[in-house]
């Protein structure tokens, strides 16, 4: 039972929070918070550090926002569309990237992505740097009448915790084994027999439909879709909130998240300030927390506690 | 008007010669990238920064203390390389022994940093620097603006010199033997930790070299290097980064390549060169002068 108890006491906290805190601030949290635990997937579990996943966070804010607004689709069939061009875009470009490792993965990645960016800015559905604005908010499923910021926060909630659950029933799942044993010596999965490539690439596929699943929900919920969402600099930000949180921590992402997007609404009067103080706090982290929020908080408990009888929560 | 290919010819070489200078920065951008890379390891994030850096240095002693251009060639990449310097000794250094990627991490945390510093203070449009060679020459089959034709030289010259230097001196030997193995080197009384120190000055020089050299052909902004740095890497992944002369014919060519998209499929140009690094993934993904590490 000890288990379920942090679980039950979050979903608690997140079922009355809108009490307490705007729901559109919490659902843009919330929809980060999902980006970054698709990210995390990769780096946290895989050791693969892409430097392009803007790129399935705004071409599915695009795809999404395009479906509803022009062609007049439900948001669940409009975010559907996102998430399959996600996907889409994550077989191509996964598997030109998981041919090099490392530090070459980080390059193809942002390079690749760079040029979905291009294709962003002269396309004509995207509608240059306007982006695609005023998305509707039609009812879901015909009847769940997502206009009010409350009942979407809810639908918003559940999207969360679909995509957390996926995360976690793969990290813990034998395919996350795998994937843990190629993190820490591809040469020995291979050895063993394992399909090293068709597991990477699966890992980077279910990575970019999970981000493709954050950017179609976050189009809906600000109704727009930009530039902003694909440019290299969301792909820094996501890196950013999983290194606070703590990178391969199943909770770090989402801490992360929240962090960094509430620093950015309590400092979007200071401009380019945001972006400076993101830099130095990259730094720091870079230099002196390697493990984040989340990494460092698990390390100090199991300190104290050398051999817990049941892990609340384990890390990895 | 004489044509080719169904092109003038003035177009055609014109963007040609377009396409050399951007060959020209992705050349000595990459080799600084490759250097670096061989001796300490770590992706030089910041290396746009810098490049933007060497085009900022340019433009405030031209217009804070009155020094001209050909000072500025001088000045910049020096002023650039200490800057540098302080970094790799205050910050790289500690995250030597750790994964490589962590070297990214910080260096990019650090070009965010320095681009947002130079946004707040001069914004994002850019200030114009003037041409210090103004003219040309009409070579008959195209028209040769002084300036290009100066960058073109000046980049084919330090990067033939950078590759004389490694592949055929006694100290690039060391350099060449401290990338292969560092402890062994050391053992020979070698000082390593300042030949690193010294290569990620060098890189980062190469770098604001070329910013300086940017600076009278377009704006000098505080974004003129991150998109240009994204290029680069895909430069870098199709050459690999294995051999300093893959890396200058590498931008060379591919500065080129990107010159003729924009004459005849002007659409593709900003995207060709990541088409091609596609293309060479799929073909020889240790990239085309690269081997497999």
């Amino acid at each position: 039972m000890q288990r379920y108890v942090i679980p039950i006491i979050l979903i608690a906290l997140a079922l009355v929070a809108p009490a307490v805190v705007y729901p559109v601030f919490l659902m843009k949290a919330l929809c980060f918070a999902l980006f970054a635990l698709a990210f995390n997937l990769l780096i946290g579990y895989v050791g693969l550090l892409s430097f392009g996943h803007a790129a399935f966070f705004g071409g599915a804010a695009y795809i999404t926002a395009h479906t509803v607004k022009v062609l007049g689709w439900s948001p669940e069939l409009g975010i559907l569309a996102g998430v399959l061009a996600a996907t889409a875009m994550g077989v191509v470009i996964g598997a030109l990237a998981i041919r090099r490792q490392g530090i070459y993965f980080a390059m193809i990645t942002l390079a690749l992505s760079q040029m979905v960016y291009f294709y962003a800015l002269q396309a004509k559905f995207t509608h240059g740097e306007d982006g695609i604005q005023a998305v509707p908010r039609l009812p879901m499923f015909g009847f769940i009448h997502i206009h009010n910021d409350l009942t979407l926060y809810y639908v918003v909630l559940a999207i969360f915790l679909f995509g957390f659950w996926i995360v976690y029933r793969t990290i813990h799942s034998p395919f996350g084994q795998v994937l843990k044993a190629i993190r820490e010596n591809e040469p020995r999965a291979i050895s063993l027999g394992y399909n090293v490539e068709r597991y990477k690439l699966l890992a980077f596929v279910l990575s970019t439909a999970l981000a493709g699943l954050a950017g179609a929900t976050k189009s809906i919920v600000f109704q727009l879709a930009s530039l902003t969402d694909v440019q290299w600099q969301m792909s820094g930000e996501v890196v950013l909130m999983t290194l606070v949180g703590g990178l391969g921590t199943v909770f770090g992402p989402v801490v992360g998240a929240f962090v960094v997007v509430t620093m950015q609404t309590y400092l979007a009067e200071y401009g380019e300030w945001v972006q400076v103080i993101q830099g130095v706090i990259f730094v720091i982290v870079v230099l002196l927390f390697r493990r984040g929020i989340v990494g460092e908080i698990l390390a100090l408990w199991r300190r104290q506690r050398p051999a817990p009888a049941v892990a609340p929560a384990p890390a990895e | 008007m004489s044509t080719l290919f169904g092109v003038s010819t003035q177009a055609l070489f014109g963007q040609l010669l377009l396409g050399l200078i951007n060959g020209s920065f992705y050349a000595m951008l990459s080799l600084g990238l490759a250097v670096i890379f061989g001796m300490l390891n770590v992706i030089n994030f910041t290396h746009g920064a810098q490049f933007m850096m060497g085009a900022f240095v340019a433009w405030m002693i031209l217009n804070w203390f009155g020094l001209p251009y050909w000072a500025a060639l001088v000045i910049a990449p020096i002023v650039i390389a200490a800057v540098g310097i302080v970094l790799e000794r205050l910050f790289l250094r500690r995250l030597y022994h750790l994964d490589h990627l962590y070297g990214l991490l910080l260096t990019f945390g650090i070009a965010i940093i320095i681009e947002g510093l130079f946004r707040y203070q001069f914004g994002s449009s850019g200030q114009a620097y003037d041409n210090p060679i103004p003219g040309g020459q009409n070579l008959g089959f195209m028209f040769l603006p002084y300036y290009r034709g100066w960058v073109v030289a000046v980049s084919l010259a330090v990067c033939l010199g950078t590759w004389y230097v490694i592949e055929r001196t006694k100290l690039g030997s060391y350099l060449r033997a401290a990338t292969e193995n560092p402890a062994l080197v050391q053992a020979f009384g070698i000082n390593v930790p300042r030949m690193i120190m010294l290569t990620y000055g060098f890189g980062v020089g190469l770098a604001a070299l070329a910013g300086v050299l940017a600076a009278p052909m377009q704006n000098v902004s505080a974004l003129m290097g991150t998109n240009l740095i994204v290029v680069v890497f895909a430069v870098v992944v199709i050459g690999g980064m294995g051999s300093i002369m893959g890396s200058i014919v590498t931008g060379f060519a591919l500065g080129i390549v990107e010159g003729f998209t924009k004459v005849f499929y002007p659409e593709a140009s900003n995207s060709v060169i990541f088409v091609i690094m596609a293309i060479v993934l799929l073909i020889k993904p240790a990239g085309l002068f690269g081997t497999a590490r």
